[in-house]
């Protein structure tokens, strides 16, 4: 169940959950991460909906907090990383075509695995729960269905 | 930078380090738990969810609001059919790449250069919501 060991994954949900904490516990705020796409396009976009009032008052923080989780990795790999730096071996098509399914489908859903996953769930939202079964339901079978056609990793 | 931005970059940069360490910066890691072949996602998950399940439910009964003012308010969205058909096709989306909003953020701090495609890709999708979808 667990060829790489368990450690990995509940140190790394453990300073994920710590960094959400941290955030909320000083200011309130919920940092969760596909808002960032719409509260960007509303530098550029007049679309009334990319003008909403939540998407102008987060845009800010919003950027930093996403150069930030960058740069947080980049420490990561510079630090305690045992492989360094590192490179995909998913095909350009598909971090394209899933990459736009994910930025539609996310802002659709009003959140993704951080907004409805973790945030949301440890709110005890009933919304987010259903978010977060039907997204972990419909990847397992994507992911499934990838494999029997063939496409590798 | 005033006092908000300076907290949501360093939560932002525990964020980042926690995905890294997690593996979930690697595509190739989140395939593997949809493929259903390590199951280490769930950890990696429940540790977040349960570690901010603390932050949102326990600590305010012992502190009236945040520290740097504002208040504590759960994350709770109204349900519809929105919801779970973003849901859908978000998880479609995840199944073909492997990525995710945060995921794929914390790829390019590991190097994963490919994934700026992938992030250009989410800026495009979440505009055509917004420019078509969007009330």
């Amino acid at each position: 169940m667990f060829p790489l060991g368990i450690y990995q994954y509940i140190i790394g949900g453990l300073i994920i959950g710590l960094g959400v904490s941290f955030v909320y516990i000083l200011t309130g705020l919920h940092s969760t991460q596909s808002s960032f796409f719409s509260s960007t396009i509303s530098y550029f976009s007049k679309i009334p909906y990319f003008q909403r009032k939540t998407y102008l008052e987060s845009r800010e923080w919003r950027l930093y907090f996403a150069a930030s989780v960058i740069l947080g990795a980049l420490i990561y790999t510079l630090t305690v990383s045992p492989d360094g730096f590192w490179t995909t071996s998913v095909q350009w098509w598909r971090l394209v075509l899933g990459g736009f399914l994910v930025g539609f489908g996310t802002r659709l859903s009003s959140g993704c695995t951080s907004g409805h996953g973790i945030s949301g769930i440890a709110s005890l939202s009933a919304t987010s729960l259903y978010a977060v079964i039907t997204f972990i339901a419909v990847g397992i079978v994507t992911a499934h269905a990838m494999m029997f056609l063939g496409v590798a990793p | 930078m005033n006092n908000k931005n300076i907290i949501l970059f360093i939560g932002g940069l525990i964020f980042g380090f926690g995905l890294a360490w997690g593996g979930m910066s690697k595509p190739e890691i989140v395939l593997s738990f949809l493929q259903l072949r390590d199951y280490g996602l769930v950890l990696l998950m429940g540790a977040a969810t349960v570690t901010t399940f603390v932050a949102i439910n326990i600590v305010p009964r012992f502190m009236e609001k945040p520290i740097l003012g504002g208040e504590f308010k759960p994350r709770v969205r109204a349900f519809n059919r929105n919801t779970v058909l973003g849901a859908i096709i978000f998880g479609v989306g995840w199944g073909i790449s492997g990525q995710c909003p945060g995921s794929a953020l914390s790829s390019l701090g590991i190097g994963n250069l490919p994934v700026l495609i992938g992030i250009a890709s989410m800026f495009a999708g979440a505009y055509a919501m917004g420019r078509f979808f969007g009330q």
